[in-house]
């Protein structure tokens, strides 16, 4: 990969270009729409009602029988930035518009999952809308054995319900833990109760009166 | 040995059933078995929670979250090359390799690649933090079966390649040394000879192994046929590296995909087995090693002169876009799924660990062995606590 890619003339990857031909025959109009990093990655998304239906296909049809992980993205900017703004000055306006990734959303939310095909070793990212109101999918227990934990984890850490798992308990934190600590919304408490030390504290080195590198800045929160 | 595993398996099984009806009849009550969270089994505080009915688990489930640290909200507020500070800490005995590809995927985004030489030690380091992680599997999966003398082999031999990584790197356990577009240093001077003479100790270390565990009477009948893995229950689960192969399937990311990585340069084999059993992950990982210090001393031979670093502005912004890139870590395919905003930090990075995956297969695997097997086949699925909770 060049640095200069963005000119050269666009490389058109026909192994992945045909695979997505496949997936489209094959899933109709359960694809909502489709991205290719020619010699990357290719990444889909289906529709919420045919989440199931669609990796179950993609699975049995494409033979993608490896499943790599479940995750969501919550494409919300965070109302807090990154906590590095300082306190005596006014609060700082930021960018609040819900701009989602390749393969495009129109949901604050997404699922997605990787899955690889361990003859060909062509691996899909599948990603599905999750409904702002009541953020619900179906789940894929019955097709990978393994999104149970990954399930768990996901409901855990956003919030989001997946129908037809019977034990989305928590993973990791207590059972009494209220909010779901991977939204974009819920602050990160460290720097919350702790101003960010590289706003705060840090004092001129020693002998030298330039500002400071991105390096030496390097600390813990 | 396919047609012995077979034979062993189903007179487990039969073992198994008798066993099954002799409960029945004699109607035993059940009781609950909390093994740790500290137990030399667990790797860190894991906590397996099994219902047994006599001396066998008719059901277990792990408890993890005793070491949750919540590294994929903390990304979101870190600069880029700060996230490489947290990442070392997933997998603790193979910091580098945590860190490869983090930064192989700011890379592609960024659409820098590294100097050949960069690539090179890159490489290089990052088999010698397999060497360290496995050699000290190799020591322990002893020690959990009750032979206490391969633990000192391997904390021996392992303290060279640490020693190797601390002369190199700065840091024993997190050097924290891998930048995009590069690395922080070249390597010390004498440092490749040094380095060649630590990988034929460490196949000394190999050879003494395979004699005294792997050859080992009581190790062989307590790990062959004991939680045997399919290989479509494998790749249902996502289980990763020594674990997937030792069912038969034939998958390294080190030799099936393309990155700007050095693997390919090298002369070396991708071992299978087809059991499943403890044994067959075991022994995968022993020939693991083997073929990593085959690798470093292949690459040593041919490192390239000139620079370490390409050329990157001091403040790094990545660009908008996405990104997934995964390696072939000590303990499995280890991940990283980076968004970014064209900001200076990444908006979101999910990381997919080999151990989580690996670990959540037990409440199937642990259903219906005896309690002395639990052991077994935690040592053999070879986790780190870090590398599950993240």
């Amino acid at each position: 990969m060049s640095s200069n890619s963005e000119t050269a003339t666009p490389v058109v990857d026909h192994e992945r270009e045909r695979l997505l031909e496949a997936i489209k025959g094959s899933l109709g109009d359960s694809l909502v729409e489709s991205h290719i990093k020619p010699g990357d990655d290719l990444w889909i998304r289906v529709s919420t009602e045919s989440w199931q239906a669609s990796v179950q296909k993609l699975r049995d049809v494409h033979s993608f029988d490896y499943f790599g992980f479940l995750s969501a993205i919550d494409w919300m900017p965070s109302p807090y930035g990154r906590g590095e703004d300082d306190p005596t000055e006014p609060a700082p306006v930021r960018d609040t518009t819900i701009r989602s990734g390749y393969a495009g959303g129109d949901t604050r939310m997404q699922v997605f999952i990787r899955i690889v095909n361990s003859t060909t070793h062509f691996g899909i990212t599948v990603k599905v809308d999750v409904s702002d109101s009541a953020p619900s999918v179906d789940s894929l227990v019955s097709i990978y054995a393994g999104a149970n934990w990954h399930e768990r984890e996901t409901h855990e850490m956003f919030g989001i319900n997946f129908v037809g798992h019977n034990d989305l308990r928590n993973m990791y934190l207590p059972v009494d833990f209220e909010g779901h600590p991977l939204r974009k919304d819920f602050p990160l408490l460290a720097r919350m109760v702790k101003p960010w030390p590289g706003i705060v504290d840090v004092e001129p080195l020693p002998g030298g009166d330039e500002e400071v590198s991105v390096d030496a800045k390097d600390g813990d929160a | 040995m396919t047609m012995l595993g077979d034979r062993q398996q189903l007179s487990y099984i039969a073992a198994q059933a008798a066993d099954a009806r002799l409960n029945l009849e004699l109607e035993t009550e059940g009781m609950t078995l909390n093994i740790g969270p500290q137990h030399p089994a667990t790797h860190g505080t894991l906590r397996i929670i099994a219902r047994l009915d006599g001396e066998q688990v008719v059901w277990a489930e792990p408890a993890c979250g005793y070491m949750h640290r919540g590294y994929e909200k903390l990304t979101a507020v870190r600069t880029f090359p700060q996230v490489t500070t947290l990442v070392n800490r997933i997998d603790w005995l193979g910091s580098f390799a945590n860190e490869v590809p983090f930064i192989l995927a700011a890379e592609k985004l960024m659409g820098v690649e590294a100097p050949p030489r960069a690539a090179y030690i890159r490489t290089i380091l990052f088999e010698l933090s397999r060497i360290a992680n496995v050699t000290l599997f190799l020591g322990d999966l002893g020690v959990q079966l009750g032979a206490i003398t391969p633990v000192f082999l391997a904390f021996r031999d392992r303290e060279y390649v640490l020693n190797l990584i601390e002369s190199a790197t700065g840091g024993r356990f997190h050097p924290n040394f891998d930048r995009i577009g590069g690395l922080k240093d070249d390597l010390p001077a004498g440092w490749i000879d040094e380095t060649h003479a630590v990988m034929k100790k460490l196949r000394g270390f190999c050879d003494q192994i395979e004699d005294l565990l792997f050859g080992n009477e009581i190790f062989q009948s307590r790990t062959r046929g004991i939680g045997v893995i399919p290989r479509d229950v494998a790749l249902q689960y996502g289980l990763s590296g020594a674990n997937l192969r030792a069912s038969g399937v034939d998958w390294d990311l080190r030799r099936d995909q393309s990155l700007p990585m050095m693997w390919n340069k090298a002369d070396w084999k991708v071992w299978t087995h087809p059991d499943g059993d403890s044994f067959a992950r075991c022994w995968i990982r022993l020939q693991e090693t083997r073929e990593s210090t085959k690798i470093v001393d292949q690459l040593l031979g041919v490192i390239p002169s000139g620079p370490i670093m390409a050329k990157v502005p001091k403040i790094i912004k990545v660009p908008e876009g996405e990104a997934w890139v995964s390696t072939e870590n000590p303990l499995g395919e280890m991940g990283y799924y980076v968004v970014s905003r064209g900001d200076l930090g990444p908006f979101r990075v999910k990381i997919r660990s080999a151990s989580f995956n690996n670990i959540s297969i037990t409440p199937w695997l642990l259903r219906g062995v005896y309690v002395p097997d639990i052991v077994t086949i935690l040592a053999s699925l070879y986790f780190i606590l870090g590398d599950i909770d993240r």
